[in-house]
């Protein structure tokens, strides 16, 4: 098996091997991935969305199709883990035995994650919003809300967060996200424009037609963030408790 | 000779580290019998076409890809495209990322399940497990 499997893996390394040489080479200026749309991404995104940071016009402008059908992928995988998984507490023995619930506390951890939780909540709420002017977005502040609720559970245990955060809320949160993102392309298409064609918005948010792109990436952003923060911290607590939300880890 | 293979390695020395990547993601995921490391190989397979895609947006000598004037409105001169990296591979892996997280977590989620039913996840006690 091991001989077959080495075989396979040399063969698809010449292949390959044989197919990069006509790459372009590393950091040329001139390869055809530089070539086509990347310019006017850069030359007309400031002018057409008042976005500096093109990764974000492009992905919830240029690109916004793709961006809301990779949320929906994340919310069906979040869903498909808990349908795998989830299971009414108590209907049938566990394979493997959970470690016995932590009594007592441990000071040093739950103390420096109560002094860390805020900031990184904070700090998540600023990638989120200033993603339009620096490297972040919905995607990344989402990931790092859900972090630190993912911090929570293992400092302290699953049922201090479920009394902040029920797993109603998380899973209505994920549906949310993906309705706000959903519903903004809805809301343009009741204006008078395309499917997420953000000048629309300019109507009822009395600005500019470009800033009304601004402010419908930022819309639609926060709908992704909603959506990754739900489905990152469903995710841990199926995967972490193997479907019955008791101890977790 | 000798010295153009050596520029002909060094120029395209990004696409050598993701190919290596890739097969030992690849390699992981035919020949292990455990299915938590054939997974741990789909993670590394990932970040080696992650790491091939960021590369190819690369220009020499530019930043990232973020205007250097933030402000919104106009800029008064022509933008420079060659001093900005290509955003588009950015934004795609950017999603990719995202979408890797939660495919892993399915296979998690399928591979709990497995040990559920058949109290092992080494691929040939499966086998073995479905034949009784």
């Amino acid at each position: 098996m091991k001989k077959i499997a080495f075989l396979i893996t040399l063969a698809i390394g010449v292949l390959l091997l044989r197919a990069a040489v006509d790459l372009p080479d590393w950091g040329d200026p001139n390869s055809p991935a530089s070539l086509h749309v990347s310019p006017y991404y850069i030359t007309k995104s400031l002018e057409e969305t008042a976005v500096p940071n093109f990764v974000t016009s492009v992905l919830a402008d240029y690109r916004s199709y793709d961006t809301m059908f990779e949320t929906t992928v994340i919310f069906c995988a979040g869903i498909t883990v808990l349908t795998l998984l989830r299971r009414a507490r108590r209907v049938s023995k566990k394979v493997i035995k959970p470690r016995p619930a932590r009594k007592g506390s441990d000071l040093i951890l739950q103390n420096a994650v109560r002094l860390l939780l805020p900031t990184i909540q904070l700090f998540a709420f600023y990638v989120l919003a200033h993603g339009h002017h620096s490297p972040g977005g919905g995607f990344q502040g989402g990931v790092i809300l859900g972090a630190g609720f993912i911090l929570l559970a293992i400092a302290y245990d699953m049922h201090m967060v479920f009394q902040r955060l029920r797993e109603k809320t998380v899973l209505l949160l994920s549906g949310i996200g993906v309705a706000i993102y959903a519903g903004i392309g809805a809301l343009c298409l009741v204006l008078g424009k395309n499917f997420l064609g953000y000048a629309a918005l300019s109507r009822i948010l009395g600005t500019t037609e470009v800033m009304a792109h601004s402010d419908g990436i930022l819309g639609v952003e926060i709908g992704v963030a909603i959506t990754v923060l739900a489905i990152m911290f469903s995710l841990y607590i199926d995967l972490a408790s193997g479907g019955d939300l008791d101890e977790g880890l | 000779m000798m010295e153009e293979t050596l520029t002909f390695i060094i120029a395209k020395y990004n696409y050598w580290a993701a190919l290596v990547l890739l097969l030992i993601g690849l390699f992981a995921m035919i020949s292990k019998n455990n299915l938590v490391k054939k997974v741990i190989g789909m993670s590394i397979f990932q970040s080696a076409i992650i790491l091939f895609y960021v590369s190819m947006g690369e220009k020499r000598g530019s930043t990232i890809p973020v205007l250097l004037e933030h402000g919104h409105g106009q800029v008064d001169h022509a933008i420079d495209v060659a001093a900005y990296a290509n955003p588009l591979p950015h934004v795609l892996m950017l999603t990719a990322i995202v979408v890797g997280v939660s495919t892993l977590g399915v296979a998690l989620a399928i591979i709990q399940k497995i040990h559920r039913v058949h109290g092992t996840i080494e691929e040939d006690e499966i086998l073995e497990s479905i034949k009784e």
